[in-house]
């Protein structure tokens, strides 16, 4: 009873989780495409205000962005220190991608806190409902991913993941830039092209 | 295999959940059934009073909203589950879990939905729910809150499922088994699958923004606040067309393994027909505005979307010359199978001919929201749909049970189905065109709708009692049929290669194919027989799991809380969390007891374990 029934590897060379993972994230394309294209159907229909100009701050915005970029290059690094079987590193950037991550999400809260203070709420008006579902939506998304990308972590620290085990850091890499690559079209669309 | 309840609740064989699948929706079905019965008692005569208006207005919405995701789509991902890894030459799907996820998410969903009844609420808004008519404003019971909800958790259950099969389609091909040697009812899953995983999150943002609306305060459909109430539209068709896809192509499908079966003949065209059901699937996701035609988006707009839902009908009528060419001078067999696949020829072609007479603007205008698009849409899913899946079970039926159906009783199923579907539905064609509107609960009589309604109604209990026809033979087949031989059928396709029912492994040997139509091949001697490798030692299956229904019940339970108390939300939310985790780890922590994990769990790569499934094929 002990052999796999069916290879992991299946007909098209390509591993079932990780086609899984693309069919997924194809699926994500269009759901945070019809957000975005809700944001941007209802972009200055609001009767009033506050306005995205009057709200939106885009240096504050621009470093959050950053960092979570930079995640991206630390999954990158996490990876790559797991395939070639480096402990140490695996340890470092598994927990510096969801820390980054982390740093994204409390500059999201910060952000909401203070578009709730200056009078936006998702009742006010459309621009506040549709931003903040959008975003929100996203700022969840990443949520996810940091809880993943931990969990990955404290299997680090306990030795359990070997070189072996790249492709399930792999699979968390791709959701992690597909959600990284869905911030860059929410920050270029809401706040860049006002 | 585990045995008994505890045996089911846990399983994670294809074979099973097709099982659970199939039985699950024909209850629908009937339930579906007999919700429409009611609304053609209460129309069967001016001044109707067999229901209220209101109590109308919850039939016509659970009606269609039961029978397109709790009938149909489950009766074909019956046939998905069941068959797909069979044709595949497969021993399960690439993820089994999942698998037993979907179902019950599926399960939990349509039950929550139709809780709704026992608290006086069921949805009441119709199965497109329009906004704003779905806005807390006009819809302040828990009617509307059932339907998004339930519509949401059906939704994640199809998503899963759409990805699972798009990669055991892809993945899990026997040896030999290219692209174009897959079964064309394999095809036309794959297609239905990616019209699932690209339409469904579409109209899960719709009902997220609806949520928000009803639960936050929101406006995104509140005109009174610069909302637009065609933004639920667009988003609702956007996927809405596309699922009217989902419903027909798994029984083109099925027509397409059961036409050649029984002409005894290769399908015509095969690559045609393949290449039609993904064109088909493309187009579907361009012309969602045609269910639009009367909002006045403008007369470019209008064009573009009759140009393109013209264009559907070529795909879909080069499908149908396929089947008739399929049939052409072929030694024909008169099953009950094939029987309904020539009725779904003919009444998907007449449902068809009325869709392109609505193609087409200035008669859409008329015919918008007229008993005429009811006529349209009947032949489309009951004589299209319905009858597809029907061929399907009297072809699939000794596979999947291991005994006979009566051939006797299936022909009077077949002929009750298709006198009373017509009986039902033609007279509708006549009055739309007379005028008479969908939706309305009762009429005044001497509008000369009066013999029609009333001829529609009688139809639907000869259409009952052909199902009730069906479900007698179905009765005494598992009874006291004939145990039904591996092969009845004298079939092409790979699940024909085993016993009736399979061994739960499937194949002891996974097959290699040399030929789009295998089984004729190789019982005609045009295929290498080669010699039987030895049997594998151990053939290992995925062990039976509990935490897919620990994870639904999370996630039903968390539904369940959005309709009463935060409390249940969190309690759910939980449930849901715990039971990933285990899961996920399920068979990280068993891994030193020598048992090995199946495909979806497994953490570490396991190719070259077994000799027969190293490497990619």
């Amino acid at each position: 009873m002990t052999t796999p029934h069916e290879a992991v590897i299946g007909s098209t060379g390509l591993d079932h989780r990780k086609m899984g993972v693309w069919a997924f994230l194809g699926s994500e394309c269009m759901f945070f495409g019809s957000l975005i294209a809700t944001y941007l159907v209802y972009k200055g229909r609001s009767p009033s205000g506050p306005t995205p100009h009057e709200i939106l701050n885009i240096p504050l915005t621009s470093i959050s962005t950053f960092v979570l970029l930079m995640s991206s290059l630390l999954m990158v690094l996490a990876l790559a220190a797991v395939q070639r079987g480096d402990a140490l590193g695996a340890r470092l950037w598994l927990f510096g991608t969801p820390f980054f991550g982390m740093i994204f999400l409390g500059f999201q809260v910060y952000e909401f806190a203070t578009f709730v203070r200056e009078g936006l709420t998702l009742q006010v008006n459309l621009f506040g409902a549709s931003f903040f579902v959008l975003t929100g939506f996203h700022g969840a998304h990443v949520s996810v991913g940091v809880v993943w990308l931990l969990t990955l972590w404290t299997l680090a620290l306990r030795n359990r993941l070997t070189r072996a085990d790249a492709l399930i850091v792999e699979i968390a890499g791709l959701y992690w830039h597909f959600v990284d690559i869905v911030w860059i079209v929410i920050f270029t669309l809401v706040y860049l092209i006002q | 295999m585990t045995r008994g309840v505890w045996g089911w609740i846990t399983t994670v064989d294809h074979k099973r959940i097709g099982i659970l699948y199939g039985v699950t929706a024909f209850v629908f079905l009937l339930v579906g059934g007999f919700e429409a019965a009611l609304i053609r008692l209460q129309l069967a005569r001016p001044d109707g009073a067999v229901v209220s208006a209101g109590t109308y207005n919850e039939l016509f919405t659970m009606h269609g909203t039961t029978m397109v995701f709790l009938a149909v789509m489950p009766l074909n991902a019956a046939f998905f589950n069941y068959i797909v890894p069979l044709m595949l030459g497969a021993r399960d799907v690439a993820f089994p879990r999942l698998n037993a996820l979907s179902y019950w998410i599926f399960l939990f969903g349509s039950l929550f939905l139709n809780a709704s009844f026992f608290v006086n609420a069921a949805p009441n808004a119709g199965w497109f729910g329009y906004a704003n008519l779905t806005a807390k404003q006009f819809s302040p019971g828990a009617n509307i809150d059932f339907w998004v909800i339930s519509l949401q958790l059906l939704g994640v259950s199809s998503l899963i499922a759409g990805f699972n099969f798009i990669v055991t389609i892809l993945n899990m091909r026997a040896p030999g088994m290219t692209f174009m040697r897959m079964p064309v009812f394999v095809w036309m899953t794959l297609v239905t699958q990616f019209l699932i995983v690209l339409a469904f999150p579409v109209i899960t943002v719709g009902l997220i923004l609806l949520l928000f609306d009803r639960f936050f305060g929101t406006n995104f459909y509140n005109p009174g606040a610069g909302g637009n109430p065609l933004l639920w539209q667009h988003l609702f068709w956007l996927f809405g067309h596309p699922e009217v896809y989902i419903l027909i192509l798994p029984a083109m499908g099925i027509v397409s393994e059961v036409l050649p079966t029984f002409a005894r003949k290769p399908l015509f065209g095969y690559p045609v027909v393949v290449y039609s059901g993904m064109l088909i699937g493309l187009f579907g996701f361009g012309v969602w505005s045609h269910h639009m035609f009367t909002v006045g988006l403008g007369a470019v707009v209008d064009s573009a979307f009759a140009v393109g839902t013209m264009l559907i009908g070529i795909p879909t009528g080069v499908k149908i010359f396929n089947w008739i060419a399929t049939l052409w001078g072929g030694r024909i067999r008169l099953t009950t199978a094939l029987w309904f696949a020539l009725g779904f020829i003919a009444m998907f072609l007449m449902g068809g001919l009325s869709g392109i007479m609505h193609a087409a603007p200035p008669v859409d205008m008329q015919q918008q929201d007229s008993y005429f698009v009811v006529a349209h849409l009947h032949y489309v899913l009951v004589g299209g749909s319905l009858f597809g899946i029907f061929a399907g079970l009297y072809y699939w039926w000794p596979k999947m049970t291991g005994r006979m159906l009566s051939e006797r009783a299936g022909r009077w199923n077949f002929w009750l189905m298709f006198v009373g579907f017509n009986v039902t539905f033609f007279p509708m064609h006549f009055l739309g065109l007379l005028g008479m509107p969908r939706r309305i609960y009762t009429y005044a009589g001497g509008l000369g709708w009066d013999l029609w309604n009333l001829v529609s109604t009688v139809g639907v209990f000869i259409l009952a009692l052909g199902i009730l026809v069906f479900i007698g033979n179905a009765v005494a087949s598992l009874r006291s049929a004939a145990p039904a031989p591996a092969d009845p059928w004298d079939g092409r396709t790979l699940e024909w290669a085993v016993s009736s029912p399979p061994p739960e492994y499937n194949f002891r040997n996974i097959p290699t194919v040399h030929h789009r139509d295998e089984l004729w091949a190789l019982k005609a001697g045009r295929a290498p027989v080669e010699a039987a490798p030895p049997p594998p030692r151990e053939i290992h299956l995925p062990p039976p799991s509990f935490y897919p229904i620990v994870v639904a019940a999370g996630v039903v339970l968390a539904a369940t809380g959005a309709l009463t108390h935060l409390a249940l939300v969190v309690a759910g939310a939980l449930v849901v969390v715990f039971g990933a985790y285990r899961w996920a780890f399920e068979y990280r922590s068993s891994l030193g007891g020598g048992l090995r994990p199946p495909s979806d769990a497994s953490p570490r790569g396991l190719r070259g374990q077994s000799p027969r499934s190293s490497g990619p094929r």
